[in-house]
């Protein structure tokens, strides 16, 4: 009992030491160096972390997720189309955007779902490109040209009490964009602790070592897989709405096959047997392929050259190595 | 009407050989390879090397496609895939080798090609003109048998070689294989080294008549995803099949759909789920692979 207080005890020291860090150090010492620019990064990498939580999830459940950038230009395309034709407030649109994610998820969702594998790794990535050409060809969405000139996120109060501030009227909106960048990927990933930790999260590893066999002892294996999804492109229509009110536009080459490609490496690299994982996996890939731009031409070589080194030394992720150095430094 | 079999026949016949290649490499080492589109660019870059810029024949720069990327294949699989696969517990893990695989092989085409559009004088001039219900480019024509003659030469490989039957043994059961002597990481070195080839040969087929860029790579291996899904994973047959078949549905899309703007590929994306919905494993392909 002692010694699970003590843990628990652990786990609340480091999750403050981390919300400390994102809301209160990093505002400092950018506001100290004046490197003003680390926002609009740091503010992507939460951003993308939310999606790529999405694609983790759908790991969890034992498929290969390569669809979370179609998830993601949805949601961006529905909250831009809510905000600039509807009139609705962006922080309205948002989680209408989720939800229409998962909407979107859930119908595709029961036929490819069935789909393991490979099979399944390869439908989501040809649905990102199908989301992309649908993007182009239907009306609603403006073609090629996208949507443009979306206007910040407007004031969001309950019973008269301003719960957020018009965008429009702060000063820094970097910083506030930041701000709501950080509290979303904060709930999405103690969203995402919490599923894992709960009976979906034993149901969802039953099924990830072996579907027939949870199958056999009543795990209702294709209402779960549509459900966790379902959920995992919720995240994904969140990220992508937030990304589109940030660059107040969306094309249809906003999120590509690329994208998606780069939600699924997050996760890989941060490990697939951690939550966080993604989160520092979307960090990690992030600011190293940022930091390889003095490369220029070689940019693109030492990343991917640096990427397959990774695979051949951690084949289970950047967090693996911590759980042995803690237990060599122990010894 | 004819026009429109003639120009499927065309893609059918050029997809099909895309799509066998990524179907092989499945099939032996369930390993699904990104970085097809990737080899079929460098196969099309090799080829302008030596025949439009070094003044080869057609034949020969050809054959250099070939070599190269069956070289590049084998060293893929014995330094890349092989050592993964062998050390790591998840199947996941190749398919992000794959995908960096992608990466590097299109930051080594930057670098070694550069990033412009590229083409090649044609092969043969002259246009078949067939009372104006068939109109084809005879290079096109010439290019479509070539790749047919491939096909079948590939197929009379894969049946009646002793390389092939060690072949078709690893990937019907890689245990049963070993067990009955076959030396399984030669062959699989083989195998992917044929897969790359054909990669290759594809891409430098077709430089005479698209040309060849840089942004090709990601865009053709989509395709050969959507081929080997209708057609089924790891089965020769059906590759063949989803590439003819895919082939025809873009003829199609692009003579019936057209007036209603760029949607063949909508279109067909929808009518394959419709599809795996109904079968799961495509048309040939065993369920679950």
């Amino acid at each position: 009992m002692n010694h699970l207080d003590a843990r628990r005890l652990r786990v609340l020291a480091y999750v403050a030491a981390f919300l400390v860090g994102v809301f209160w150090l990093i505002p400092v010492l950018i506001a100290v160096t004046g490197l003003w620019n680390f926002y609009f990064t740091l503010t992507s990498v939460a951003l993308l972390s939310v999606a790529s939580a999405g694609v983790w999830l759908t790991f969890y459940i034992g498929r290969i997720n390569i669809g979370q950038g179609a998830f993601a230009l949805i949601g961006a395309y529905v909250s831009a189309i809510l905000v600039t034709k509807a009139g609705v407030s962006f922080w309205v649109s948002l989680p209408l955007a989720g939800l229409f994610a998962s909407l979107v998820a859930i119908v595709i969702g029961l036929p490819i779902l069935r789909l393991r594998g490979v099979y399944f790794a390869m439908i989501t990535l040809v649905l990102t490109e199908v989301v992309r050409l649908a993007a182009l060809a239907l009306p609603i969405t403006n073609g090629a040209k996208g949507i443009v000139s979306i206007p910040l996120p407007g004031e969001l109060s309950v019973l008269g009490i301003t719960l957020i501030p018009d965008f429009s009227t702060i000063q820094n909106t970097k910083l506030a964009f930041y701000h709501a960048a950080c509290v979303l990927m904060v709930l999405c990933y103690a969203s995402l602790y919490r599923i894992v930790n709960s009976r979906l999260g034993h149901l969802c590893r039953s099924m990830q070592q072996n579907e027939e066999l949870a199958e056999s002892v009543g795990v209702n294996v294709a209402y779960l897989r549509v459900i966790v999804f379902a959920i995992s492109s919720f995240f994904g229509g969140l990220g992508g709405a937030m990304f589109g009110a940030i660059a107040q536009s969306v094309y249809p080459s906003s999120f590509v096959v690329k994208d998606s490609i780069d939600f699924m490496l997050n996760c890989f690299l941060g490990g697939l047997g951690y939550v966080f994982g993604p989160m520092l996996g979307t960090l990690v890939l992030y600011f190293g392929w940022d930091l390889l731009f003095e490369l220029g031409q070689y940019q693109l070589l030492v990343f991917s050259g640096i990427l397959i080194l990774l695979i051949l030394v951690l084949p289970n992720g950047l967090l693996s190595i911590r759980v042995d150095m803690i237990r060599k430094l122990w010894r | 009407m004819e026009q429109v079999v003639a120009n499927g026949v065309y893609l059918g016949s050029q997809y099909a050989m895309i799509a066998l290649g990524l179907t092989l490499i499945f099939a032996l080492m369930n390993v699904l390879n990104f970085a097809h589109g990737q080899m079929y660019v460098i196969g099309g870059f090799v080829t302008y090397t030596f025949y439009g810029q070094f003044g080869l024949p057609f034949v020969l720069a050809l054959l250099m496609s070939c070599v190269t990327l069956a070289v590049i294949g084998a060293l893929i699989e014995k330094f890349l895939f092989g050592p993964v696969i062998r050390r790591s517990a998840r199947e996941e893990s190749t398919m992000l080798l794959a995908a960096g695989l992608a990466f590097l092989l299109d930051a080594m085409i930057l670098l070694v090609f550069g990033e412009k559009q590229r083409g090649v004088p044609k092969i043969v001039d002259g246009v078949l003109n067939w009372d104006f219900r068939i109109i084809m480019p005879y290079d096109r024509i010439l290019i479509c048998f070539l790749a047919m003659v491939s096909i079948a030469a590939f197929i009379a490989f894969m049946q009646f070689s002793r390389t092939g039957r060690a072949l078709r043994a690893l990937a019907q059961d890689r245990d049963a294989a070993q067990l009955m002597g076959v030396n399984v990481n030669r062959y699989s070195m083989i195998g992917f080294a044929l897969g790359a080839m054909l990669a290759g040969l594809v891409g430098g087929l077709l430089v005479t008549i698209t040309g060849v860029n840089l942004g090709m790579g990601g865009p053709t291996s989509i395709k050969a995803f959507m081929m080997v899904m209708i057609g089924g994973a790891g089965v020769i047959s059906g590759a063949i099949l989803g590439g003819f078949i895919l082939g025809m549905l873009e003829a199609v899309g692009l003579a019936v759909l057209s007036q209603y703007g760029d949607i063949t590929y909508l279109v067909t994306f929808v009518a394959l789920m419709i599809f795996l919905a109904i079968r799961p494993q495509g048309l040939m392909g065993k369920p679950w692979g």
